[in-house]
């Protein structure tokens, strides 16, 4: 014990020596800051209608100023990639499906094309179209939620009721498709868990003439407005330099001029034999982000269009019977099943037919030993799967290099020094979606 | 895992009981791929082309120093290397004009448990790397043991390993040494035990029936 404090004052009593705690400390530590009775730490989230999910941000404010931006994550974490190494490679697609569920069909065929390449096969051509055809109307709904959310989180409201009554289209098309609106697990290893339906062509194509008024309707709503331009003009500023150190691809990247797309530059599913455009922007801004977004979803209808023209009849899943699921699944008026001739097939004809179907779906296929990385472009950037097999019915480990994890890591950077309501800007402008996030 | 590296047949039958056909799959454990295996040069492509840019870069008797071995495998190639090294390589991988892997894609934690080789190396940390420049992808693999698990932060060369480091370190307990806050990321802060290791013991069901529990996934009855 000091005998002096200079923040107790003490007097001797008959009891012994008794201190008067004062705090007085407050003043040397603070009185130098002329901004310190203005600095306030704000916790926002996870639960909170602008953090775009369950995301929680830390904030240091000086007044409306941001000086520090913090983004803590975790809150949705399910334990996707640790399950799969329980589950069959098949069984897999169910899982990752789930991960960002709002590019479900990029997650399912990112999966399969790394387990493909592991098993040293090349899915038919049909299956390999309608990939592609799937992949992008997912594209045009996410982006379709993304730009709901940000006009949400904007204050533009109708901006977030048009956009998810445009995405019902497609999830409608989606629906009658995969028998699901989401977690589809419809790409599967080797190709497709089903044929198109009778009659979704002359629909797709529908929705293609009706979509364009579409978005030039979100175009009429929102591009000219003077209060969304004013919200979203340099904010969020992250040029390509900053783009690229903090690993952030898709949109964010483009908008900062990059036309890194891995459709164009590092083509899969045969995009490159695809006429499309890679939208950019140059002022590296959420309004840049905005335009991008907007230009990709037309560019996915004219993708749509040449997958629907050049869409010829064949298998959509691979010929080996040791890969491909047996059962025949058909969509029926209670969602999709087995097909009952199959079942006819394997319950009263044939016993090897019925112990390769058990074998296969119990046990599955066995994947040859070694580690692959297979990228796309998700509707939010680079979706990578790093697979390993150690020779087994299940995979050794499967890791995500979510889009979304990488980006949100900007949020500090694209926000400090900003305005506290440009924050919710940027974050929107980014567009994570926390199911990738957290897996 | 078996005492050989190497098993036989498609359904992991021993002796004669495969009628599928299949026998003829020969497959190889990853830890032994790891731990025997070496792709011999000319790797083809433009993966000799990388090799000898990044030798040149750091200096022939660095990369022998930092590389153990080199594998081309399913048209991916894959450097084994030191951890001693790792920053070196990295650093002359970002910076060389001839390389230019400007974009750190991912870096992910394995486990290999006891397929990790002779040394007991069982926990792997893979750095994907992208060339936007040149558009190639390679990949740097740093292995070390789970009771010295220190691997060098690369968040100095590149910034956006900080999020997936402190991932692998949540998931897999290796150790960034240098990162600027290694903390968990996707579990609770007060979580004990790293998750995604191999050996961390997994959780059952219990139900309200004459305490019966569904036994954790890799206690139920499986394949092997």
């Amino acid at each position: 014990m000091t005998t002096t404090d200079p923040y107790a004052g003490s007097r001797e009593t008959t009891e012994g020596r008794v201190y008067t705690v004062t705090g007085g400390d407050w003043d040397l530590t603070f009185g130098s800051d002329p901004l310190a009775e203005e600095r306030l730490v704000v916790n926002m989230g996870p639960q909170h209608p602008s953090t775009h999910g369950v995301l929680r941000l830390v904030l240091d404010l000086e007044g409306e100023t941001v000086t520090k931006a913090r983004v803590v994550i975790g809150y949705l974490h399910t334990g996707i990639e640790k399950n799969t190494e329980y589950r069959t490679w098949t069984q897999g697609t169910t899982f990752v499906t789930r991960m960002d569920y709002l590019a479900p069909l990029f997650n399912e065929t990112a999966y399969c094309l790394a387990v493909e390449k592991l098993l040293g096969i090349e899915v038919p051509e049909r299956a390999t179209t309608i990939r592609v055809l799937v992949m992008e109307l997912n594209r045009i709904a996410s982006h379709l939620v993304g730009l709901a959310t940000f006009g949400m989180e904007m204050g533009a409201l109708t901006g977030m009721t048009n956009g998810f009554r445009e995405r019902e289209l497609v999830l409608d098309l989606l629906e009658e498709i995969t028998g699901l609106r989401m977690n589809h697990a419809y790409v599967r290893p080797g190709g497709l868990a089903q044929d198109l339906p009778e009659g979704i062509e002359a629909k797709i194509r529908e929705f293609l003439t009706i979509m364009p008024e579409r978005a030039a309707g979100f175009h009429r709503l929102l591009t000219g407005q003077p209060i969304w331009q004013r919200r979203l003009r340099d904010v969020g500023y992250l040029d390509v330099t900053g783009c690229i150190a903090l690993g952030v691809t898709g949109p964010i990247l483009r908008s900062a001029g990059l036309p890194w797309d891995l459709r164009k530059v590092e083509p899969y599913c045969g995009y490159e034999t695809y006429d499309f455009e890679v939208p950019t922007a140059d002022t590296a801004d959420a309004w840049g982000r905005y335009l991008v977004r907007m230009a990709e979803v037309t560019e996915s209808l004219k993708i749509i269009e040449q997958a629907l023209d050049r869409l010829r009849p064949g298998p959509v899943m691979v010929e080996d019977k040791k890969i491909a699921w047996p059962a025949k699944l058909s969509l029926g008026a209670d969602g999709m099943g087995n097909s009952l001739d199959h079942v006819k097939h394997i319950m009263g004809q044939s016993m090897e037919a019925l112990i390769h179907h058990f074998k296969l779906v119990t046990e599955g296929f066995r994947v040859p030993a070694g580690q692959v990385y297979q990228a796309i472009e998700s509707p939010r950037g680079e979706l990578g799967f790093h697979v390993v097999s150690d020779g087994g019915t299940r995979p050794f480990r499967v890791h995500v290099r979510d889009p979304s994890f990488v980006n949100l890591q900007a949020t500090a950077a694209m926000s400090e020094g900003g305005m506290i309501a440009d924050v919710i800007a940027a974050i929107a402008s980014i567009d994570p979606v926390m199911g990738g996030v957290d897996r | 895992m078996s005492e050989s590296p190497f098993r036989t047949g498609a359904f992991g039958v021993t002796g004669s009981g495969d009628t599928s056909g299949f026998g003829g799959l020969v497959r190889v454990e990853p830890g032994g791929a790891v731990a025997l295996h070496s792709t011999d040069r000319p790797y083809g492509g433009w993966f000799d082309e990388v090799a000898d840019a990044l030798a040149d870069a750091v200096g022939q008797a660095t990369y022998d120093a930092a590389v153990r071995r080199v594998l081309v495998d399913r048209g991916e190639i894959t450097w084994f290397v030191h951890r001693e090294h790792l920053l070196v390589l990295l650093q002359a991988l970002r910076d060389d004009d001839a390389l230019r892997f400007e974009l750190c894609s991912s870096v992910s934690g394995v486990d290999y448990l006891d397929a990790g080789g002779p040394t007991g190396e069982r926990l792997h940390v893979v750095h994907h790397l992208t060339s936007m420049t040149y558009r190639r992808r390679i990949r740097l693999e740093t292995a070390v043991t789970a009771e010295d698990p220190h691997v060098p932060s690369s968040t100095r060369v590149y910034p956006t390993a900080d999020w997936h480091e402190r991932e692998v370190w949540d998931m897999f307990g290796v150790v960034f040494d240098g990162h600027p806050a290694l903390t968990r990321i996707l579990m609770p802060d007060d979580w004990d035990g790293h998750p995604q290791r191999k050996d961390y013991p997994l959780g059952g069901v219990p139900v309200e029936y004459h305490d019966a529990t569904i036994p954790p996934p890799d206690e139920r009855r499986s394949y092997r």
